[in-house]
């Protein structure tokens, strides 16, 4: 049903390098109307929208993701080459293909380009961040470029909206009347004879593989003969694959025979076709020797000054996120907390009220408490890619992440993984080599994530003593530092282990474009912002919103209708003998044990003395293993479980300061010690920073890593490490003498 | 112009030349350095190095890249004479 109306609308792809503005391009294409699924089967974003031409007619648009190749080396390119070669069977080839250019460095864009226009697909060149070009004095002919490849060519400086009117023009006379004859641009005349004569060999093996692409067949042997590692989905199959694989290997040793070198055959001849080409269109009228961009890079590069400032980004940010986004989270959940006051004077008491009121606005709050953190941390992100200096904070930080077996772009997820795992792990998408972005991915959780902070906070305040240490320092600032220390210490030390194990080696080299600075265009810094949060809101939401109504249920059933009499008895009971103040505070008491003995005997409160035994050993009782269980909702849980289990007022100003003084009282029925002692409050701590209990960042990292096996096995090496570290700490601490 | 005995692209200094004369060892992962232009016979200007000395930035067909020292050390260079 979806294919054929698919099918009556014409489809382009745009196509590009990374970093061209490809993004812009497609949005100033369909303005708001697109939507992003998955490939089927990989884990490569599909991001697809709609446009109208000037004739009216509309058009999809498919953005396909960024690519150096029509060699695959990414997962990302393999899905570009196979698309335009008509071989993904969920994705039909496009009609006519847009490649994105950036028109400041041309060169190396035309090597895509190039072997675009060689699969015979119709063409249009984008010549994108035009006004940039012209500004460093680079003059590009464009007619001269289009008569030399046969293809129109245009203009655009995408986040001005400049030349999408032309652009749109040229899409709607080239689908109307496609030019299907060869383009102009041929690389054959670059290549050496025996080359070509040996190339036929290959040709004829794969021809029949690609009937409805047949100019593309003479590129796709270049590629075959280029693909070492036979990765190509040409080499599979018994047969034909085998065929095509002995067949390649007598070419490579041919062209050896004959002094051509088949390991770089292909780069050296298209970029010799390329300068030849250039030659005739690009010319650079004015050669600055110290611009704008290389005066800044002396500072935000420098030995000295360059690291300075990077920390005084970082220092920004976390002072954003930590505290100036206190002030409207504080407001949000407040709010939050008055619809649950209004919304419980509305419905009448029962089931529907307790759904809504402590399902579903408690559900909506816990999501929407983050948005202002998610909203800055994005913002951040968004105003360094845009201006450039993302790059450099990668340039910069390289090295020190190289020594944990990551790379310099693995930065950006791991300090967005502070705020919150989802979109740190979102961001891992940066990453094109699988080794280093699963790496990424596997360590990213253990960073410590905002909804642990309320934990640390308030287990340091009831159990941490207020002392200072050397006069100035003081221990309960000292022991947050430690917990952010152990988080960055774990993190850096799994990655470097797994790099070095069942993550080692690389497929790509470590290389990254730096692209010269450029003031922000702040449309777009709010518009990526905005799309980032939107996706946020999307994954993470609805998987936290579900989650807390599943809490609900598990805490508020099954009921229990025998305890509900007698308590409904015993509020009747004290109302006839008591009254005034007495009264309420009676009736108050009643209500805290009535919340009390309801979450012991619910399911959350069964699986709370349920996993007890394993607990025990790390100094946990049952109560805090029911916060455990509310934690995989949201963390925070764990506080306001604590709050009702201890007969505290879980709402408002009171509680934080109630449980407090409840858990420093609290004792064991059984032997009558202490139930809370500061070890088993650092215990709990360290469990915290290590454990994974999230069910956003499960979900998260299946889609990411598109494997069940990877999701399974970062709970279980998360879980194993913070058993075992909070083991240590608890009975070490025995060990030494303390309780 | 005298050529200067050959050097891999990591040995050269911040502001000098080289011409790309071919690469040490068969790695797949030279491919990719190979597509992004650094093909024998290209010129290259080394800009900077990162701060912490490792990885440099490079100038090649009009565009900057940075790339580890680690796979620089895999590029054959000729030195050209002069500096920037």
């Amino acid at each position: 049903m979806k294919n054929t109306i698919e099918k009556k609308n014409k489809e382009i792809a745009l196509v590009g390098n990374p970093n061209t503005g490809k993004t812009t391009i497609f949005n100033a294409l369909t303005g708001l109307h697109h939507s992003t699924a998955n490939y089927p089967g990989v884990t490569v974003e599909k991001k697809t929208g709609r446009t109208r031409l000037p004739g009216g007619e509309e058009i999809s648009v498919l953005d396909l993701p960024g690519a150096y190749s029509l060699l695959p080396r990414s997962l990302d390119e393999e899905v570009v080459h196979d698309v335009l070669l008509g071989k993904r069977g969920d994705t039909p080839p496009p009609d006519l293909v847009l490649v994105i250019l950036d028109a400041n460095s041309l060169v190396r864009n035309l090597y895509l380009a190039t072997q675009v226009l060689e699969t015979g697909i119709p063409v249009i060149l984008v010549l994108n961040m035009w006004d940039m070009a012209q500004k460093s004095g680079t003059t590009i002919n464009l007619e001269k470029l289009s008569e030399l490849t046969g293809v129109p060519c245009v203009a655009t400086v995408g986040m001005e909206r400049e030349g999408i009117v032309k652009l749109q023009q040229t899409i709607a006379l080239l689908l109307a009347d496609p030019v299907t004859g060869p383009t102009r641009f041929s690389l054959e005349p670059f290549l050496p004879d025996r080359l070509k004569t040996e190339l036929d060999k290959i040709v004829v093996l794969i021809e029949g593989r690609l009937e409805d692409r047949p100019k593309a067949v003479f590129g796709e042997a270049l590629r075959l003969l280029s693909d070492r590692l036979f990765r190509s989905l040409f080499f599979e199959g018994m047969k034909t694959g085998d065929l095509l694989r002995t067949e390649v290997l007598s070419v490579r040793s041919s062209l050896k025979e004959n002094g051509i070198d088949w390991t770089s055959v292909e780069p050296e001849c298209r970029y010799r076709a390329i300068d030849h080409l250039c030659g005739q269109v690009v010319r650079r009228t004015s050669h600055k020797v110290l611009t704008f961009s290389d005066r800044l890079d002396k500072i935000l590069t420098h030995r000295v000054w360059g690291i300075l400032f990077f920390i005084g980004i970082m220092g920004i940010i976390f002072q954003s996120i930590f505290s100036w986004a206190q002030v409207p989270m504080d407001l949000l959940s407040r709010t939050i907390e008055k619809l649950g006051d209004l919304a419980q004077g509305w419905l009448p008491a029962g089931a529907l009220q307790s759904l809504v009121v402590d399902g579903i606005i408690a559900g909506v709050g816990n999501v929407i408490v983050f948005l202002p953190q998610i909203f800055l941390l994005f913002f951040f992100i968004a105003l360094f890619e845009d201006t450039g200096y993302m790059a450099r904070a990668v340039f910069v930080l390289d090295k020190l992440m190289k020594k944990v077996g990551l790379n310099g772009k693995a930065f950006l997820p791991l300090l967005s993984s502070f705020a919150c795992t989802v979109p740190g792990i979102l961001a891992t998408r940066t990453i094109e080599d699988r080794n280093d972005r699963l790496a990424t991915i596997l360590v990213a959780p253990l960073m410590s994530c905002s909804a642990r902070l309320p934990i640390y906070t308030l287990l340091i305040a009831a159990f941490i003593p207020n002392l200072h240490v050397f006069h100035i320092l003081h221990l309960q600032g000292l022991t947050l530092l430690g917990l952010y220390l152990l988080s960055i210490g774990a993190g850096l030390g799994v990655a470097a282990l797994f790099r070095k194990t069942f993550l080692k080696g690389n497929r790509m080299p470590f290389v990254f474009e730096l692209p010269p600075y450029r003031i922000p265009h702040l449309k777009t810094v709010f518009g990526t912002m905005w799309d980032r949060a939107k996706e946020f809101i999307t994954r993470a939401g609805s998987i936290i919103f579900l989650l807390s109504i599943v809490l609900w249920f598990l805490v508020s059933y099954p009921k229990d209708p025998a305890a509900q009499g007698r308590f409904m008895a015993e509020r009747q009971q004290v109302a006839v003998t008591l009254t005034g103040e007495a009264l309420q505070e009676r009736l108050g008491v009643i209500e805290h044990e009535q919340k009390d003995l309801q979450l012991r005997s619910s399911f959350a409160g069964s699986l709370g003395k349920a996993i007890e035994p394993a607990i025990r050993p790390l100094g946990f009782n049952w109560e805090i293993g029911i916060g455990i269980v509310a934690s995989f909702a949201a963390r925070e849980l764990l506080i306001s479980t604590l709050a009702i289990v201890h007969h505290v007022e879980t709402h408002g100003e009171g509680m934080t300061a109630g449980l407090i003084q409840a858990l420093q009282k609290q004792r064991s029925p059984i032997t009558g010690k202490l139930s809370y002692t500061p070890l088993v409050a650092l215990s709990l701590m360290v469990f915290y920073v290590l454990a994974c209990q999230c069910f956003s960042t499960f979900a998260i990292v299946k889609r990411e890593t598109g494997s069940w096996g990877w999701m399974f096995f970062m709970i279980f090496y998360m879980t194993a490490l913070a058993w075992s570290a909070s083991f240590v700490v608890y009975q070490g601490g025995r060990l030494l003498g303390f309780e | 112009m005298p050529e200067i005995a050959p050097v891999t692209l990591d040995q050269l200094k911040a502001g000098e030349r080289g011409i790309i004369r071919g690469y040490y060892g068969e790695e797949d992962l030279h491919y990719r350095l190979k597509e992004l232009g650094l093909v024998t016979g290209t010129q290259i200007l080394v800009k900077r190095f990162a701060p912490l000395g490792d990885p440099m930035e490079i100038v090649l067909r009009g565009y900057s890249l940075s790339i580890r020292k680690q796979d620089a050390s895999k590029i054959l260079m000729s030195q050209e004479a002069g500096t920037l």
